[in-house]
C-alpha cells in the first residue's frame, strides 16, 4: 500500500492509501473535505476540480498516489477569514443555484485567472466560456457563472 | 417598507456554504456503522431471470449481505406505482404493470436492479455485485414507442395487452374534424420530441439507518419532497410506517423532476439496513443516472392545423405516441395528458381541439415529468406548427400569431384550461424590440456575405403551472391534493421561522421565501430562516416540481403569515393599549398609527410566549400553520426569440442572440428569476440543439455517458436577453405564475424554428446537431438542383 | 476500480525496471484515458507505473531545427512553449485545443499517443510531422506506429520516453470536435515538411489516424485551399455512429482541411 504525503490547504497530510484510491476519494472520504464534488465517471464535469501545485486539475482522474508529495488546495482552503475574491463574485452574481457545480467552478475561475493574467490575456466573456470546457453546470445556464468569473478575476488583480 | 422585499435583488443567503464547500449532500453525510450498497443491474433490456446465484459474492472479502427481489417481495414490500389514474376512451382504468425494487421473474431495461448487496466499502460492494452470477432468457425488446404498438411485439407486461398503457382522448374530434374540413388551409406536421435525461449534477444517492432498539428508519434522499416519499414508501411500499419513518433531503443538487420519484434503489437500501441492521449507503455514478434516472419527453406526434381564409386557427387534432418505458413511474401518467394536452390551446384562440394519446411500453428507462414536463411537447408542437403555416401561408410569423392571440381573460379553451391573465400582444411586442427584430434582415445579409446562413424563429408560449387544485386534480385521477403547507413561528425573541412543505434545490427558497416574510413585517432577512427538506421538522408538504414553490409555497405561507399578522396585532394593541386597526408593522415593530406608541417584535415575541399580558382568552404563543389549496393553475406566458448562425459547411449552429421576454405575474427576486429563466432556456437549447437519449433496437443505451449525451458546456450557449413585462396572476394572495420551467418550455421551438428558417429547409427535428442540420443543407441543394 | 499495485518511477530506466514488478503491468503517464478505463472496469492492469514525473521524460528542447518534447509533457506544457509555438505552430495549438484545462494540466503526449485513440489529436500531428516516436529500446517513425485502433507498435514494457519533430515550414492543425466527448469527429492536420506535404487526419478513420495522400500530392504541387478543389474525399473506410455519417466526416475531412490550410 503506497505511503502519501501531501500538504491540503497548508496543513501537511501523510496516510498509506491503496493504490487504486483516487485523489478526489482521498480527499472526501479520507480528509473529510467534502466540498469537492463527483459528478461523472469520465472526468468532463468538472466538480472534482481542485488546485495540484496551483494548478486546476479534475482530483476524480488522479490516483491519490500520483499525488504524492504535491501541495493541494480544496474550495475548503481558499477562504482565508474572508472569502476569495472568486467566492464572492459567485454571490454577487448569483452564479449558483442548486451548489453541487460550484467548487469545482470557483477553482477553474481562479486557474484560468491565474494564468491569462500570467499570460497577460484579457479573460473576456469567450474566453471564459471556452475556458469553462471542463466544468458543467445544469441550473445556470452559464450567463451568470461567466459574469462571476469575469467580475472574479476582476477583483483578484 | 423593507429593502429586502418583494422585489428587491437580494443576494442569496444560502450562497456562503456553497462557495466555501460546506454544503451537506446526502453523499457528504457519514453515518456511524456505515455500509454500502451496490445493484447488481440487467445488461439486457428484456429478459427472464432464470436463475440468480450470490454464493461466490457471499464470500467475498467485506460483504454483508446480497439480497433479491424474491427475498424483498417475501419481506411484503410493495410495487412502485404510478399515482396518477388515466381512463381510457372506453372507459377502461390503465393498465399499470408490477414493478419490484428488484425485479423477480423478469427483466425489462437494461438499468433494470436485480439484487442489492451490502459491503463494508464501496469498492467492496461494486466487486461483489458483478461476482453475482444472474441466468437470464433473453428476450426480443423494442425502444421506441411505435416498435412497442407494432403487430407482433415482444410483450413486456402481461396486464398491458400490445404494450398499450392507455388510450385517452381529449376535445370534440367530430367539431375538430368539421372544421379541419372547411379549413381554407391546413398545415400537417410529424413531430418529435426528443428523450432527454435530467442530468442533475448531483447524482442520486440515499444512505437509510434502521434502528432496531425504536423499530425507527432514518432516509437521507436526494428528493425534491420528503413528504411525499415518505408517504409512498409507507403507504404503498410498506417499507416502514410513516410514523416510523424520517426522510431528510438535505442539500440536493439540482433535480428538474428527476429526484421527485421514488426509486428502487431508496427502497431497497431501507429493506437492506432492517435486514443487516446497517445504515447502508448508496451513491448513483453517472452511467447509473443515465440508466436508471426517469427520463424526459420522448413524444411521437402527428398534428393538422387548420386556418381559414384570414389566417384564423380553426381547428388542431394531434395524435400523440408517449413512449413511458418499462415501467409507471410516479407521475408518468399525467406527463402526455393532462399536462400536455391541455395546453395544445397555446395562447391562441382555437374553438375546436382533439387529441389522442397513446402511452405505451418499451424496453427503456422509465419516462416521467422532466423540467416542463407535458408542456415542453405541447409547446414544441403548437410552436412549430404556427411557425411553419406561416411560412407555407407567406405570413409573417409574428403576425399569423397575432392574429391568434385570446386577449380577453378568462378564456376557456377546448381543453379544459381557463386561462386567466395575460398580455400575448406585450411579451410579442417587448420580445421583437429586445431582439431588434427590424435589423434582422440586415444582420441576415451581413451573414450571408460572411458564408453563414442566419436565421429567426419564434415560440410564443403558455404553460400551466402553480400545480394545482386538489379536487380539480382529485377529479382527473391524481392520487394525492397538491395544496402546499407552512407554518410560521415567531420565536420568543423576535426571529422567525418558516418551516415549509416545498423543498429547495437550487431554487433559492433561503431567500425569496424570507423576502415575503421580510416584506410583510419589515424585518431584515438575517432575522428569519427557511426551515425545510426534514419529516421531522415539518409539517406535511408536497414538495417543489411544477413551478409551484411560488404561487403555492409561498402562497401557503402568506396565509400563515395573515394569522400571525392577526394575532401579533391583537397582541400590540393589548399591550400598547390601542385599537388592532391602528397597529401597522414599521422598522422591525409594531407601531400605533400617529402615535410614538411602539412593540419591537422581540417584545412582541416574549409577551406571546411569557403569557403574563394577553388578551383576554387568548392562548399564549405565536406561530400559525396553513394550507394553501390553488384556486386554478396559473399561466406564465411569452415570448422567445432566437437567433441563429448556420455554418453551411460544417452544419453547426450558433446562437446569436436569445431574447426571452417572460409574464411571471409578480416577482419576489429579479436576480433568481432571471437565473431561473437563464437555466431553463440553457436546457432548452439543450433539448434543440444537443441532447439526446439513444436506445439501439434491441434496448442498449448508446448514450450513457458524457461521452456520448451531450450537455450543455458554456461555449455552446450565448449569454440571454431576459425581460419581463407581467400581468398579476388573479389566483393567489401574491399574484406569482411560476418561472421555473417556462425557459425549458418555450426554448425549443424558438431555436428550430430559426434553424429552419436560416437553411431554408422545414424537414429537421431535435437534437439539430451538426451532423443533422448539414444533411437538411444538402438536401435542400440537392432539391434546388433538381428544379 | 480493481485493485492495483502503485509504483511511482524517477525516471525512464526505473519505470522500465519497476514495469517488470507485475504480471499484468501498465505505465500511467497522465491517465487522462486510462483511470477512466479502470473506474469503468474495462481496464485492471495488475502494476501501475507512474511516470509522470519520470525526471528525463519531461520538457521541451528546441536544438537547430530539431524539437524533443518528453513523453511526460504535458499538454499545457506544449501549448504554451514560447519556442514551440514559434517552431511548430501547429502543435501547440493542437495541444492547447486536447480536451479542457484541467485535462491539460495533467495529460501528457507520450500517454495520448501511446493509447492511440481513434479520435485523439496528438496522433493527427505525430504522422502529420513525420515525428519519431523515441522509446526506452528503439526509435519509430510515426508512419510505423499507429496500427490500428488503440493499437500501436509498441511492445510489452516499451515505454515511450520522447518524440522528435523536425521544424516544418508551415503546419497547422484545424479540429471539428464531437459535440459531447469534445474528442475529435474529424481533426487534420497539414505540414508542408522538407520531405514534402503532409496531411493527416484523426477522428474519422475506421482504422484510426490516417494519411490522405492524395491530398498531400495536390499540395505538394500548390499549397493552398484550391488543392481542395480536385481532391474527392469519399466516406469509404470512415466511421459512423450516433454523432455524425460517414459521409459527414468525409465532408469535414474537407472543411478541416481547407480551414487548416487557410490557417496555415
Amino acid at each position: 500500500m503506497p505511503q502519501i504525503s501531501m500538504t491540503i490547504n497548508g496543513k501537511a497530510v501523510a496516510a498509506d492509501v491503496p493504490g487504486n484510491t483516487l485523489l478526489v476519494d482521498f480527499i472526501r472520504e479520507g480528509q473529510r473535505l467534502t466540498g469537492t464534488h463527483v459528478g461523472c465517471d469520465t472526468s468532463q464535469c468538472g466538480a472534482c476540480t481542485v488546485h495540484v501545485d496551483g494548478k486546476a486539475i479534475k482530483s476524480c482522474t488522479m490516483l491519490a498516489a500520483s499525488a504524492d508529495g504535491t501541495d493541494i488546495t480544496t474550495i475548503e482552503g481558499l477562504e482565508n477569514g474572508k472569502l476569495h475574491p472568486m467566492q464572492k463574485a459567485f454571490n454577487d452574481n448569483h452564479g449558483l443555484q442548486c451548489g453541487f457545480c460550484t467548487p469545482g467552478m470557483i477553482m477553474a475561475g481562479i486557474d484560468m485567472a491565474n494564468r491569462y493574467k500570467k499570460a497577460g490575456q484579457k479573460l473576456n466573456e469567450a474566453a471564459i466560456r471556452h475556458e469553462l470546457e471542463g466544468n458543467i453546470c445544469r441550473c445556470t445556464g452559464y450567463h451568470n457563472i461567466v459574469k462571476s468569473i469575469q467580475a472574479g478575476a476582476k477583483a483578484m488583480k | 417598507m423593507s429593502d429586502q422585499g418583494i422585489g428587491a435583488r437580494v443576494k442569496r443567503v444560502e450562497d456562503k456554504r456553497f462557495i466555501t464547500g460546506a454544503g451537506r449532500y446526502t453523499d457528504d453525510i457519514v453515518e456511524p456503522n456505515q455500509a454500502y450498497a451496490a445493484f447488481v443491474r440487467s445488461p439486457h433490456a428484456h429478459a427472464e431471470i432464470k436463475s440468480i446465484n450470490s454464493k461466490a459474492a457471499e464470500k467475498m472479502d467485506g460483504v454483508i449481505a446480497v439480497h433479491n427481489g424474491a427475498q424483498l417481495t417475501g419481506d411484503g414490500i410493495g410495487n412502485i406505482i404510478c399515482g396518477w389514474g388515466i381512463t381510457s376512451k372506453d372507459g377502461s382504468p390503465m393498465n399499470m404493470g408490477a414493478w419490484s425494487a428488484l425485479a423477480t421473474s423478469k427483466v425489462r431495461y437494461v438499468g433494470d436492479a436485480v439484487a442489492i448487496v451490502i459491503a463494508e466499502t464501496k469498492a467492496q460492494a461494486i466487486a461483489a455485485a458483478e461476482a453475482v452470477s444472474v441466468k437470464y432468457k433473453t428476450l426480443p425488446a423494442v425502444a421506441q414507442s411505435l416498435d412497442g404498438l407494432a403487430d407482433g411485439a415482444p410483450q413486456i407486461h402481461e396486464n398491458a395487452p400490445g404494450n398499450l398503457i392507455y388510450d385517452w382522448e381529449i376535445g370534440d374530434q367530430k367539431a375538430t374534424d368539421d372544421a379541419l374540413k372547411g379549413a381554407a388551409h391546413v398545415t400537417y406536421m410529424d413531430i418529435e420530441n426528443n428523450r432527454l435525461s435530467p442530468n442533475a449534477m448531483e447524482p442520486r444517492a440515499a444512505i437509510a439507518t434502521y434502528n432496531p432498539a425504536e423499530d425507527h428508519y432514518t432516509l437521507y434522499t436526494t428528493s425534491q419532497n420528503p413528504h411525499v416519499a415518505r408517504l409512498v414508501l409507507s403507504a404503498f411500499y410498506q417499507v416502514a410506517p410513516e410514523h416510523k419513518l424520517r426522510v431528510i433531503a438535505p442539500d440536493v443538487g439540482g433535480g428538474f423532476g428527476s429526484k421527485i420519484y421514488i426509486y428502487p434503489e431508496e427502497i431497497a437500501c431501507l429493506w437492506a439496513s432492517m435486514k443487516t441492521k446497517r445504515s447502508v449507503k448508496w451513491t448513483s455514478t453517472r452511467t447509473e443516472a443515465f440508466l436508471t434516472d426517469a427520463h424526459g419527453r420522448d413524444h411521437v406526434s402527428t398534428a393538422a392545423m387548420g386556418f381559414d381564409k384570414n389566417g384564423k386557427i380553426v381547428g388542431l387534432k394531434v395524435n400523440t405516441k408517449a413512449n413511458f418505458g418499462a415501467y409507471m413511474s410516479l407521475f408518468s401518467s399525467a406527463v402526455p395528458t393532462y399536462l400536455y394536452a391541455t395546453l395544445l390551446s397555446g395562447q391562441y384562440n382555437i374553438k375546436n381541439i382533439y387529441c389522442d394519446v397513446q402511452a405505451v411500453y418499451t424496453n427503456t428507462a422509465p419516462v416521467d415529468a422532466y423540467r416542463g414536463a407535458g408542456r415542453p411537447e405541447a409547446c414544441y408542437l403548437v410552436e412549430r406548427v404556427m411557425e411553419t403555416a406561416a411560412r407555407e401561408m407567406g405570413m409573417d410569423p409574428a403576425e399569423l400569431r397575432r392574429k391568434n392571440f385570446v386577449r380577453s381573460f378568462p378564456h376557456e379553451t377546448p381543453v379544459i384550461m381557463t386561462y386567466d391573465a395575460g398580455d400575448f400582444d406585450g411579451n410579442l411586442d417587448q420580445a421583437m424590440e429586445a431582439a431588434d427584430y427590424a435589423g434582422f434582415e440586415k444582420r441576415r445579409k451581413k451573414s450571408a456575405r460572411a458564408g453563414k446562413l442566419r436565421g429567426i424563429g419564434f415560440s410564443s408560449y403558455i404553460e400551466a403551472c402553480g400545480i394545482a387544485p386538489s379536487a380539480a386534480v382529485g377529479s382527473l385521477g391524481a392520487g394525492v391534493g397538491l395544496w402546499e403547507s407552512a407554518e410560521v413561528r415567531v420565536n420568543p425573541v423576535g426571529t422567525i421561522e418558516v418551516l415549509t412543505g416545498s423543498h429547495s434545490h437550487g431554487q433559492g427558497h433561503a431567500t425569496t421565501f424570507a423576502q415575503i416574510v421580510a416584506e410583510r413585517f419589515d424585518l431584515p432577512i438575517e432575522n428569519i430562516s427557511i426551515v425545510h427538506g426534514d419529516t421531522d421538522k415539518v409539517q406535511f408538504g408536497m414538495g417543489t416540481y411544477g413551478s409551484r414553490s411560488g404561487a403555492v409555497g409561498m402562497s401557503a405561507i402568506a396565509k400563515a403569515m395573515d394569522k400571525v399578522e392577526a394575532k401579533a396585532k391583537k397582541i400590540a394593541a393589548h399591550v400598547l393599549e390601542a385599537s388592532e386597526d391602528d397597529i401597522v408593522f414599521e422598522g422591525g415593530e409594531a407601531k400605533v398609527k400617529g402615535t410614538d406608541k411602539a412593540m419591537g417584535w422581540h417584545e412582541i415575541g416574549l409577551s406571546a410566549y411569557t403569557a403574563h399580558n394577553l388578551p383576554d382568552g387568548m392562548e399564549p404563543g405565536l406561530k400559525e400553520g396553513a394550507f394553501y389549496d390553488p384556486t386554478n393553475f396559473t399561466f406564465p406566458a411569452g415570448t422567445y426569440i432566437c437567433e441563429v448562425e448556420v455554418d453551411p459547411e460544417t452544419g453547426k449552429t450558433t446562437i446569436e442572440r436569445f431574447t426571452a421576454s417572460d409574464d411571471f405575474g409578480t416577482i419576489i427576486n429579479p436576480m433568481i428569476v432571471e437565473g431561473q429563466v437563464h437555466g431553463g432556456i440553457a436546457q432548452g437549447i439543450g433539448q434543440a440543439l444537443l441532447e439526446n437519449v439513444v436506445y439501439d433496437d434491441d434496448g442498449q443505451l448508446l448514450s450513457a455517458s458524457y461521452m456520448d449525451y451531450t450537455m450543455p458546456r458554456a461555449d455552446d450557449l450565448p449569454s440571454y436577453s431576459v425581460h419581463h413585462h407581467s400581468t398579476t396572476c388573479p389566483g393567489n394572495p401574491l399574484g406569482m405564475k411560476g418561472c421555473g420551467e417556462a425557459g425549458a418550455i418555450g426554448s425549443p421551438p424558438a431555436v428550430i424554428n430559426a434553424i429552419t428558417n436560416a437553411i431554408g429547409n422545414n424537414n429537421l427535428s431535435m437534437p439539430a446537431t451538426p451532423a443533422k442540420v448539414w444533411a437538411a443543407i444538402q438536401e435542400t441543394a440537392s432539391a434546388k438542383a433538381a428544379e | 476500480m480493481y485493485d492495483v499495485n502503485f509504483h511511482k518511477a524517477k525516471d525512464a530506466k526505473d519505470a522500465a525496471k519497476l514495469v517488470k514488478s507485475g504480471d499484468d503491468p501498465m505505465y500511467l503517464s497522465g491517465g487522462m484515458t486510462l483511470i477512466p478505463t479502470m473506474k469503468a472496469r474495462l481496464a485492471a492492469p495488475s502494476d501501475l507505473v507512474d511516470v509522470s514525473a519520470a525526471s528525463d521524460m519531461v520538457g521541451i528542447t528546441v536544438k537547430g531545427s530539431t524539437i524533443t518534447i518528453g513523453a511526460a509533457t504535458t499538454h499545457a506544457e506544449v501549448a504554451s512553449n514560447a519556442k514551440l509555438i514559434k517552431a511548430v505552430p501547429g502543435l501547440a495549438c493542437l495541444a492547447a485545443g486536447i480536451g479542457d484545462p484541467a485535462v491539460r494540466h495533467r495529460g501528457t503526449i507520450g500517454g495520448s499517443i501511446a493509447n492511440n485513440d481513434p479520435a485523439a489529436d496528438y496522433p493527427a500531428a505525430m504522422l502529420g510531422l513525420a515525428a519519431t516516436i523515441v522509446t526506452n529500446k528503439r526509435k519509430i517513425s510515426a508512419d510505423k506506429f499507429f496500427v490500428g485502433l488503440f493499437e500501436t507498435a509498441l511492445n510489452e514494457g516499451e515505454l515511450i520516453k520522447a518524440v522528435i519533430v523536425e521544424k516544418p515550414k508551415k503546419s497547422s492543425y484545424a479540429k471539428f470536435p464531437n459535440p459531447a466527448s469534445r474528442y475529435a469527429m474529424v481533426g487534420v492536420f497539414v505540414a508542408k515538411t522538407a520531405k514534402g506535404t503532409r496531411v493527416a487526419v484523426t477522428g474519422a478513420g475506421g482504422d484510426g489516424v490516417f494519411r490522405m495522400k492524395k491530398l498531400e500530392k495536390a499540395l505538394d504541387k500548390k499549397w493552398g485551399p484550391e488543392a481542395l478543389a480536385g481532391t474527392q474525399i469519399g466516406s469509404e473506410g470512415l466511421m459512423s455512429d450516433m454523432h455524425g455519417s460517414a459521409e459527414y466526416r468525409a465532408n469535414l475531412i474537407g472543411v478541416m482541411a481547407k480551414r487548416a490550410i487557410e490557417a496555415s
